[in-house]
């Protein structure tokens, strides 16, 4: 099939993922803040300092090898090109802030990029680690071995009453934020949401839409994390973060039935109609194709439309953007022609396999 | 000529920005002229949660203002130079020894962020060694304490000896 060579070599481990709960949870992933002693943090660091937070973790990182976790490759960000960059955004991988810090910035990378550190962003380090489907235990557990690595070998600011020391207060304490990427069409469809998300905030979770502004939540994708950092242990919080994303899931699927017997041959409708768009549009918006591939990926996950991956749809999700699209096309191109092309990239990917 | 934000109307309206001297122009129809109309506004509201944070600092600048305000304002870190006014603006903390330095500013901000401002997570092997050290001479005093209670004085003697050793470790 046509592009998908190209596509395999920009995809990370987190999209390829079928797991526990996928039909809702699409991605865990925990990140924990460290500082370096003795050097400021990265908004009142030098040029010289911020080298040296880079040159000391590409030692740390020497001086650990290869034992438990893959080894990660550090790339500074004046390495890198634009496009480069943007395709790093674009899975999550670095933040947009870190591009801002373009020259005292730096990224490590595992190969498969379950794991990147952002070097020199709001902190020294940002250790995170992304995995598909529900596996925050398991993405706590490599976030905090490669801490414990690298504690053998750099200096990180600690302080006896306040934790892991921080650029910022909310971020001090264990410096961990865990969060999970969730798809929740049937809540959204059935006007539940509101009922259900908001109560979050009691048990210290935050929840945003992954794209889109304010309150709408484009692609019906939602990110829930903890908000809390200090007074609780990073155990308690991922339990507790793993606990609420499982009652959610619940929520979501009754809704799904909900719709399935209240709806019947309407929902079938609805959700093929939007397949139909997107197999044979000429022209589409990413917006508009966000929430036509949370419609067919409803359709997916209830078995309704057949004969596609779902990670096909995880894939596109993030494929479809203006850095990868124009990747995989090879070329460069204004917003006009990457409508055309995100129209092809969905034609092609959305085949269905016959055989 | 259409309209070169949704390409369906004829243009309509012409709008022309400058922005800090460069010179942007927009060939609009009706009905997009009007939703670009309010982002023309050069104006972005500041609520973010830096601002949030000072707000939080104000409340507790009030419910611990024994120390002349200007004077505590004007409080420095020694380590890389941040003011306590600074951190108020923007938020953010200059290195690892503000949190000393500011300790007592700190502590009421944190605990209305988390509810608590004492960390009981992890704790690293290497920079967090004294404070295992600490914690464990914490344990020790109050196995001391049981000890004398039973009368086990053989073993409470052991355990004044440990928190000797540890004491002098420190």
């Amino acid at each position: 099939m046509a592009f998908k060579e190209v596509i395999k070599r920009i995809r990370s481990r987190w999209m390829e993922g079928a797991g526990a709960q996928s039909d809702v949870v699409i991605s865990s992933r925990v990140r924990l803040a460290r500082n370096i002693q003795g050097i400021p943090f990265p908004h009142l660091i030098s040029k010289e300092d911020a080298d040296k937070v880079i040159q000391k973790m590409e030692k740390a990182i020497k001086a650990i090898g290869e034992k438990d976790l893959p080894s990660l490759t550090v790339t500074s960000l004046s390495e890198l090109d634009a496009l480069q960059k943007q395709i790093l955004v674009e899975k999550h991988l670095i933040s947009p802030l870190l591009l801002e810090k373009d020259q005292k910035a730096a990224v490590a990378l595992t190969d498969e990029e379950e794991i990147s550190v952002m070097i020199n962003e709001e902190d020294h380090l940002r250790i995170q680690c992304i995995l598909p489907a529900l596996q925050l235990h398991e993405a706590w557990q490599i976030a905090n071995q490669l801490d414990d690595d690298l504690e053998k070998q750099l200096d990180f600011g600690f302080d006896d009453k306040f934790g892991y020391v921080t650029a910022c207060p909310t971020n001090a304490g264990t410096g961990m934020r865990a969060s999970v990427m969730l798809h929740l069409p049937g809540l959204i469809m059935t006007k539940r949401a509101g009922r259900v998300l908001p109560a979050l905030s009691k048990v210290g979770l935050v929840v945003r839409g992954l794209y889109g502004e304010g309150t709408e939540a484009l692609g019906n994708l939602f990110q829930i994390s903890n908000q809390i950092t200090m007074g609780r242990s990073e155990e308690e919080v991922i339990s507790n973060l793993a606990g609420v994303t499982q009652k959610i899931v619940d929520h979501e699927r009754e809704a799904r039935t909900v719709l399935k017997k209240e709806l019947g041959i309407h929902l079938e409708d609805k959700l093929w109609r939007s397949y139909g768009t997107l197999r044979y549009a000429r022209l589409i918006k990413t917006e508009t194709a966000l929430s036509l591939l949370s419609q067919v990926r409803l359709g997916v996950d209830m078995n309704i439309i057949k004969g596609l991956d779902p990670r096909v749809m995880t894939e596109l999700m993030v494929m479809m953007q203006p850095g990868c699209l124009q990747y995989i096309m090879g070329q460069e191109m204004d917003a006009g022609m990457r409508d055309v092309y995100r129209a092809r990239l969905l034609r092609e990917r959305l085949k269905i396999d016959n055989t | 000529m259409y309209c070169q934000n949704c390409k369906e109307r004829p243009a309509a309206v012409h709008i022309t920005k400058i922005v800090n001297g460069e010179k942007s122009e927009l060939k609009l129809c009706q009905e997009c002229a009007a939703k670009v109309q309010g982002e023309t506004f050069n104006w972005e509201p500041h609520f973010s949660l830096n601002n949030l944070l000072s707000s939080l600092f104000e409340e507790a600048d009030s419910t611990v203002s024994f120390a002349p305000r200007a004077g505590k304002q004007q409080e420095r870190c020694n380590t890389c130079g941040l003011t306590y006014n600074h951190f108020r603006q923007t938020g953010k903390l200059g290195c690892n020894d503000c949190y000393q330095t500011f300790k007592s500013q700190l502590s009421p901000v944190i605990r209305r962020i988390h509810g608590s401002d004492d960390h009981t997570g992890k704790i690293p092997q290497r920079s967090g060694e004294t404070l295992q050290v600490k914690k464990k001479i914490e344990q020790l005093k109050g196995t001391l304490k049981e000890l004398v209670q039973q009368e086990e004085f053989e073993k409470a003697a052991k355990a004044r000896d440990e928190i000797k050793q540890l004491e002098e470790k420190m």
